[in-house]
């Protein structure tokens, strides 16, 4: 490791000529990315990028680290073994919907409830890209793709649903579009201990071109997205005139010095919260009724296991004392033949 | 009655267990071979275990047998039992098949009763007769027996008839000579951390041993002859277990940590268990969520730097198919173990073929080279999984090791080898002085190699992945001739490592104008049959092949010699085929099983006569 050098977003950029369609949101989160891994500070031979398939699992190309661009689905189990084998080294896994959740769904939710240390970063754009538009598992209900011309008869995953279901301990959020915060969660991301989930909602020009623009949108943003910071009142709108209250089992958006609501009604942001029952009820907003939620949602302390694999090595090595296979096998039963 | 006056001498003998998958048959007769082998007998074990875990008590699906041949020049775990215990009628009915004419058959006499021959779907009141039994039949009342040993022991009744066995174990014992000391041991060994259960059985396989001796079973008792095997410390070793040390073996020679990737699997799992253990000796062995997991944390520990392998059976590498495309593309050192058992899908769980050699070889998309190697024997399967790691390691490749269930359940007593016994593995790493304008794809120009760069390293930042890439600057690639140019590079790699291994040796009669060939598990049967054919003025020689792809490099050599080739494999003609389209000059013959059981040597010995006629 070497904390003392200071590195650049450069340093993290590779010489390769990135791919992606013009336009699409994978540029930003890539440079964002970049400064964020800067901010951080892990040097980028310290730092591996593990990917699985389609367009944003191209994006091990354009680090300069050590990168492992693999198969659908899988980079979840890849990343698990790498970062067990090799705890040294900070991992980032990159996927897509699909590619995260449809054919690699097992090993995300298992790479989650394991809290093996590692970020993975979610580019959902609800659409397969690299394959050339079909609905994928976040699709809305309804959504019409060449694959579900007269529309979709099936509802989505929530990304942060099924994190929290999997026993999650931390999850963040942000839009392609907002460079602050998705350096913020990214980096926030990278100094948790345990699995990260980093939902990016990107924007993708060719298939599904404006699907997150209901909330992304700049005219409307400050009033459809809450920007969440541990410690802070949830307040959102154009001037943070608004905040979310608790109501019953539930939330509700008010407006301050409204209905008799003042600021000390407004809840404030607990992301080191145990339980996550109100970070999946923050977790859930949609920008609808109540706003959507970004920045970090949840991010806990819990057991993490290549730490608990590494403690538990050390012990059992300490308490038995071989130091080799031969004197393993000669503690056991044996024989002399002459 | 007699004495124990009738004493024979046998160069080997081959004894049977069988009883209710809860009888703890597998535990009697693994300390009766333990016993036989600390006594310098070779041992050769075939656990023959139902897919059940219980199967309902006392009918014909849940019986569960273990035969084990001792003596010397022991191969194999012999075709027929001399001896067969039986503990209730469906076993004596499953089993009675596996007793040689004249043999004896040993019965508990007291779980004959019309309930459990009804179980057994026996109809008559002649058990003997109805299985058709040609059998010395010794009746023995083992459940009051071990009643009435244990009958202070404050046990209740279920506890105590689960020391049955112990008393089957005591009696064969006394009959077979064995040291009743080193059979308590044993169990001694196995319950040291439940010491009443230890004194209940121990108890119950003195009475066993005692009875034998008392009431002068009308059988006579043998001796069993010793080999001159070399010297050197011994242990009892299954091949799940060997597989699972040499590949601690082979990481402690490489320098390199001990990564396993793996998901439960009859009959694979051992090696899970084993390795999972051995965190003792610094092995992280990960239970991942499905198979797919397994290959591929193997994949991202191998990149990360560890020695990588994976363990399953068919139906799991099935699973890993596209995993492996991917440690070919990447060119990472990975280690596949498929421990075979009978196909397809779900097939014959517990059971044993070589009918995943075609998957091994071809199972992937695309151009997808990989080395195959299969291991002979239990012991074997140490030096196989050795072999395998090293190739892989200096190779630079995934390696996929073929076992089989009779190989990975069966024991023998293995010699423990020593420290300098095994060469250093020498890992493909860069070099400091490599680190300007190094590309991931560089290779050795004679090996075709490309060199290995750890994760952490300074100055060998790289990216891998499962895309094309340019043979020179390993950016990504469509073009058309670098395609075909990787392709056959990807392919010259794997066929070079011929350079790098032993060449194939001849057993029997090299001068003979049949050659017998064979590959993996079945070594110990065709070995026995060829000596057989042999000695009974059959001329044979033999071939054994553990390197399947690439072969040994004087493969063509030794086919050219002979007249006459018989390739002999539990499958319908699967090396046949495949030596067949490289030696399209050359007739494969075939002799072929696929019952989920290993040969007998009777039938090999039986198609070879017959082929060698026509």
């Amino acid at each position: 490791m070497s904390e003392d050098i200071k590195y650049s977003a450069a340093d993290y950029k590779s010489d390769q000529y990135v791919r992606w369609c013009p336009g699409c949101g994978d540029h930003a989160v890539l440079a964002v990315l970049h400064k964020a891994m800067a901010e951080v500070g892990v040097a980028p031979h310290d730092t591996a990028v593990i990917s699985g398939i389609g367009c944003s699992s191209r994006l091990p190309y354009y680090m300069n680290t050590y990168g492992f661009h693999t198969i659908h689905g899988r980079a979840a189990a890849i990343a698990t073994g790498f970062k067990c084998a090799n705890p040294a080294m900070t991992v980032w896994q990159i996927s897509g919907d699909g590619d995260g959740l449809a054919i690699g769904g097992n090993h995300f939710i298992h790479a989650v409830r394991r809290n093996i240390d590692i970020n993975i970063l979610l580019l959902n754009n609800k659409i397969y890209g690299l394959t050339k538009g079909q609905y994928s598992p976040t699709s809305d209900r309804g959504f019409v793709s060449k694959s579900s011309p007269y529309g979709t008869v099936e509802d989505p995953f929530i990304p942060a649903e099924l994190a929290f279901g999997a026993r999650g301990t931390f999850f963040a959020r942000s839009l392609d579009v907002d460079m602050k915060v998705a350096q913020e969660v990214m980096v926030a991301a990278a100094r948790h201990r345990g699995t990260s989930v980093v939902e990016m909602l990107q924007n993708c020009v060719i298939f599904n071109m404006g699907i997150h623009s209901y909330v992304s949108d700049k005219a409307t943003r400050a009033e459809r997205t809450i920007h969440l910071v541990h410690g802070q009142k949830m307040l959102f709108g154009a001037n943070n005139e608004r905040g979310l209250v608790q109501d019953g089992f539930g939330l509700k958006a008010v407006e301050i010095g409204r209905d008799g609501y003042t600021i000390d009604d407004v809840l404030t942001h607990d992301a080191h919260c145990q339980s996550n029952f109100l970070h999946q009820q923050l977790a859930m907003m949609d920008g609808h009724s109540l706003p959507m939620a970004v920045g970090v949602i949840r991010d806990v302390e819990a057991p993490v296991y290549n730490e608990e694999l590494d403690k538990q090595v050390a012990e059992v090595t300490a308490a038995k004392g071989y130091t080799s296979l031969r004197e393993m096998i000669l503690a056991g039963d044996t024989w002399e033949v002459k | 009655m007699l004495e124990k006056t009738n004493v024979v001498t046998l160069e080997r003998v081959v004894v049977r267990f069988s009883g209710d998958s809860g009888d703890g048959m597998q535990l009697a007769g693994n300390i009766f071979s333990n016993v036989s082998a600390a006594s310098g007998n070779q041992i050769s074990t075939f656990p023959d275990y139902p897919a059940e875990i219980r199967a309902p008590q006392g009918t014909l699906s849940g019986v569960s047998g273990f035969q084990v041949s001792i003596g010397r020049g022991v191969h194999t775990p012999g075709d027929l039992a001399d001896v067969l215990v039986a503990m209730n009628p469906a076993a004596l009915k499953q089993h009675a098949k596996f007793l040689k004419p004249g043999g004896v058959a040993i019965v508990d006499i007291d779980s004959f009763k019309k309930a459990d021959l009804d179980k057994a779907l026996i109809t008559t009141d002649d058990p003997y007769t109805e299985i058709g039994l040609k059998a010395q039949v010794v009746e023995v009342p083992i459940s009051s027996m071990v009643k009435a040993a244990l009958a202070d022991s404050g046990m209740d009744n279920r506890a105590v008839l689960r020391c049955k066995n112990m008393f089957a174990l005591g009696l064969v014992c006394w009959l077979f000579d064995r040291d009743v000391d080193a059979a308590l041991k044993q169990l001694h060994n196995k319950f040291a951390k439940k010491p009443a259960i230890y004194e209940a059985n121990a108890t119950v396989l003195r009475a066993g041993y005692d009875y034998g001796n008392n009431i002068h079973a009308s059988v006579s008792t043998y001796r069993i002859e010793s080999d001159n095997i070399r010297p050197g410390r011994y242990t009892d070793v299954n091949g799940n277990t060997a597989t699972a040390w040499g590949l601690i073996h082979a990481a402690e020679k490489a320098g390199l940590k001990l990564y396993l990737g793996s998901y439960p699997i009859t009959p694979a799992t051992d090696i899970l268990h084993e390795l999972a253990k051995r965190k003792d000796i610094g092995v992280k062995a990960l239970q991942m969520e499905d198979e797919i997991a397994g290959v591929c944390s193997a994949i991202g520990a191998s990149f990360a730097g560890a020695l990588a392998v994976t363990s399953t059976s068919g139906p799991g590498l099935a699973l890993k198919s596209e995993g492996i495309g991917l440690a070919v593309m990447a060119e990472l050192p990975l280690v596949v173990i498929d421990v075979q058992r009978g196909g397809p899908s779900t097939g014959l769980p517990t059971k044993t073929e070589q009918t995943d050699l075609l998957q091994a070889l071809y199972g992937r998309n695309g151009e997808s080279p990989v080395p195959v190697l299969a291991a002979a024997t239990p012991s074997d399967c140490f030096h196989a999984a050795f072999e395998a790691a090293r190739i892989a390691i200096e190779h630079m490749t995934p390696v996929i090791l073929l076992t089989d269930a009779f190989i990975a359940n069966g024991s023998t007593a293995w010699r423990i080898p020593d420290e300098d016994e095994y060469p250093a593995i020498r890992p493909h790493y860069v070099t400091p002085a490599m680190a300007e304008g190094w590309k991931p794809y560089l290779r050795d120009e004679q090996t075709k190699v490309r060199y290995w760069a750890i994760p952490g390293t300074p100055g060998f930042t790289h990216r891998l992945g499962g895309l094309e890439k340019d043979s020179t600057t390993s950016a990504i690639s469509n073009d058309p001739a670098n395609h075909e140019r990787m392709v056959l590079t990807r392919r010259e790699k794997v066929e070079r490592i011929a350079d790098d291994i032993p060449q194939l040796e001849l057993h029997g009669n090299a001068e003979a104008d049949t050659l017998i060939i064979g590959w993996g598990g079945t070594f110990g049967h065709l070995y026995t049959a060829v000596e057989q054919l042999n000695a009974s003025g059959k001329p044979v020689a033999y071939a054994h092949f553990g390197y399947i792809r690439p072969l040994p490099s004087n493969t063509a050599d030794v086919l050219a010699r002979y007249r006459r080739i018989i390739v002999a494999e539990l499958n319908t003609g699967q090396f046949a085929d495949y030596l067949q389209s490289r030696f399209p000059e050359k007739k494969m013959l075939r002799i072929n099983k696929i019952q989920g059981q290993p040969f007998a040597v009777s039938e090999i010995i039986e198609g070879v006569t017959k082929l060698m006629e026509e």
